[in-house]
């Protein structure tokens, strides 16, 4: 299997790396702009509405030109904000975003993907740092409305990080890996399956857990705009707003990559290609997550709290016990 | 030197521009945390001094400034005038005009609970909600828009009747509207009162008890949600409410699940009352005789209707003339609001939004 890991650094492998970097990086943020419109469609649908339809044929071009728009906005920085974090923090929330599809396994051919051994942990660990720059943002802003948007969203992520972690472990202890491509070749040969049968409970904790993980509605606390106005966010403006949106929508994207890959048995599939099997998978995973956004109202956030310590940590901790009893005995 | 960490309060400004406060109320809200400590509605950045201004004016003039107090649910507001001007003169109002008057107030009512079932669910996070209200309430506007040729603010009741007759074919819609809004509102049953989360959200919080209730004299679905029965329609019948059969909705709790819910089933009792004008709507003339120049006798006056929000009262003081000499209206969003301190201390900041939305307040009613 080729990896650029196990290449010694030449010049030319080194132009590989880089190129290979920017098409993923290139590809992601199409991607990551479509979701955005198919996400502003399919909600649209659901409540009897059109959705983007004036820019470009079928309002394809919606969301670059929102982005463009972003981008020739003015850049504001409140009066009393603490100006270095101010403009770090969106920056500090966004690159991890990116960082973590590096080892998101999208084809069979390896070509792009970092296959680290320990990518499950790279992922976890990498998108925590993105919550010091939601808190940061917070904090910086010097607005009542941003500061308490920005503790609630730390609260919130770090709570629900550890239900997510304790999801993914029961995957980890079938496949004794904690690299993706090993994991999804894994669930090609498993007795049961694509790793979504046998670790069903730990799905539905990793889905609920990672909803909470996006701010997505009904865990959209941090950015609970009938309390909030706009959460940690407020005061941001042109294209360090974007920056935080296109964050959250990266995440979107990588999560969904995520649970493809270690319940949906990633590329796994007969007769397409493996870039489309994974596509259609994590596009799936996606829809799943706007579906949500359009059926719920929002859970408060006490509720919030106790919901992730008292009822999925624990169900994730008995899942655990139940991989490995079962896989003892099986 | 103290070794704990200094903590203070903070004071958070809830508007007059935010989204949830549904027009321009400012709530100065002390937080401890997310716990509040003391919360200072600040009202009037809608203020238009609709009741000043009705002393200059004559009583037919007054009525389009009605249609801005509550302008969810405009009819019912031209009616609280009317009626008590009517009641003044002691006018009789023909049969046809009577029915009509039911019709469009009960319809203007389901448009406004309509619209609390939106802009609540919204507040609470939900947004499909919302949307979808607003197919069914475009419906209903379309109806007043063929009967009185405006949308929002109708200028619809005249004294002594009303202004238009229904055009030809508008009594058919009215029916095939009824069918159609109660399967909507089978589907909003199901869709919503369900929901685990907005259970969670809604049960329990913000719970007014009897005492408080009668002390704040709060009216409308903020007094039936604790379980008084109370409603104008039914206590002090006026207009023709006596010739139909519907149900007063009351519930035990008094917290916010039962204000909405309240507001659901109010829905179909309006439907029913609806069904029952439009079948037995009679012909004839819809505007009484009224002199030209309308002078009430000297003397005070005070009647009051059942409003979408509680108790809305016009009280007229009149020296003789062809205007008011002092012209109050009662508006129920302002006396309910008055409970929203009480009931919003010692509850997380998450509540706030749940727990105002509850209340059905319109700014424009409150500020009038």
């Amino acid at each position: 299997m080729f990896s650029w890991q196990t290449q010694p650094l030449t010049g030319l492998n080194f132009l590989g790396m880089v190129i290979g970097a920017v098409i993923v990086l290139m590809v992601v943020l199409v991607v990551v702009m479509y979701t955005i419109y198919f996400e502003r469609k399919v909600i649209g649908w659901m409540q009897n509405r059109i959705g983007p339809n004036r820019v470009g044929p079928f309002g394809l071009l919606q969301s670059a030109a929102d982005v463009f728009k972003l981008l020739l906005k003015e850049d504001i920085v409140p009066a009393n904000a603490d100006r270095l974090m101010f403009m770090i923090a969106p920056i500090i929330a966004f690159v991890p975003s990116f960082m973590v599809l590096a080892v998101i396994p999208y084809t069979a051919a390896h070509v792009f993907t970092a296959g680290l051994n320990v990518g499950v942990l790279y992922y976890i660990a990498l998108s925590s740092i993105s919550i010091v720059g939601i808190v940061l943002g917070g904090w910086a802003s010097n607005n009542k409305y941003s500061l308490v948007g920005g503790l609630r969203s730390a609260a919130q992520m770090i709570s629900y990080e550890i239900p997510l972690g304790l999801s993914i472990l029961g995957v980890i202890m079938l496949s004794g890996s904690l690299n993706l491509n090993t994991i999804v070749a894994h669930q090609a040969t498993d007795r049961f399956g694509w790793y979504i049968i046998p670790q069903i409970i730990g799905f539905v904790v990793f889905v609920i857990a990672a909803i909470a993980e996006l701010n997505r509605t009904p865990f959209d606390l941090p950015e609970a705009e009938s309390e909030l106005v706009a959460g940690y966010f407020t005061e941001y403006t042109g294209f360090r707003f974007a920056f935080y949106m296109l964050s959250e929508y990266v995440y979107v994207f990588a999560i969904a990559s995520l649970g493809t890959t270690l319940f949906l048995g990633g590329w796994e599939g007969p007769f397409l290609p493996s870039w489309l099997w994974f596509a259609l998978k994590t596009s799936l995973f996606i829809f799943f997550l706007f579906w949500v956004r359009a059926t719920m109202p929002r859970i408060r956030i006490d509720q919030l709290m106790s919901f992730a310590w008292k009822v999925l940590i624990p169900v994730a901790l008995f899942n655990i016990l139940l991989t490995g009893a079962l896989s003892l005995i099986l | 030197m103290s070794t704990t960490l200094r903590s203070e309060e903070m004071i958070l400004n809830v508007g007059p521009q935010h989204p949830s406060t549904h027009g321009v109320f400012r709530l100065v809200v002390t937080l401890d945390g997310e716990q509040i400590v003391d919360a200072d509605p600040v009202v009037g950045y809608l203020h238009r001094g609709t009741e000043k201004l009705a002393e200059g004016l004559q009583y037919t003039q007054i009525i389009p400034y009605t249609d801005r107090l509550d302008y969810i649910a405009a009819m019912l507001n031209n009616y609280a005038l009317v009626h008590t001007v009517e009641h003044a003169l002691d006018l009789e109002i023909p049969a046809r005009a009577e029915h009509l008057r039911i019709l469009v107030m009960e319809l203007n009512r389901i448009a406004s609970h309509l619209l609390f079932l939106g802009t609540y669910l919204l507040d609470l996070g939900a947004m499909s909600p919302f949307l979808y209200v607003f197919q069914e309430r475009e419906r209903i506007v379309q109806l007043f828009n063929e009967i009185s040729g405006a949308r929002l603010t109708y200028n619809y009741m005249r004294v002594g009747g009303v202004k238009w007759d229904a055009p030809p074919g508008w009594i058919e819609k009215v029916r095939e509207f009824v069918p159609f809004m109660r399967e909507k509102v089978k589907m909003y049953d199901k869709l919503i009162s369900g929901n685990e989360i907005f259970l969670h959200r809604v049960r329990g919080i913000g719970v007014i008890t009897q005492e408080d209730a009668l002390q704040y004299s709060l009216s409308g679905i903020n007094l039936r949600s604790t379980g008084i029965r109370f409603d104008l329609r039914k206590n002090r019948t006026y207009s023709i409410y006596d010739q139909f059969d519907f149900d007063m909705v009351t519930a035990e709790n008094g917290d916010c699940y039962d204000r909405y819910y309240i507001h659901l089933e109010e829905i179909r009792q309006a439907l029913n009352i609806v069904e029952q004008a439009a079948a037995q709507i009679p012909d004839g003339p819809v505007l009484g005789k009224v002199p030209k120049l309308i002078r009430i006798p000297a003397g005070e006056y005070y009647t009051s209707i059942e409003g979408a929000r509680g108790e809305l009262g016009v009280y007229i003081v009149s020296d003789g003339k062809d205007k008011p000499y002092r012209l109050k209206f009662r508006r129920p969003s302002f006396v309910n609001l008055q409970i929203l301190r009480k009931m919003l201390i010692g509850q997380s900041m998450a509540n706030l939004i749940a727990i105002l939305g509850a209340v059905n307040i319109v700014l424009g009613e409150v500020d009038a």
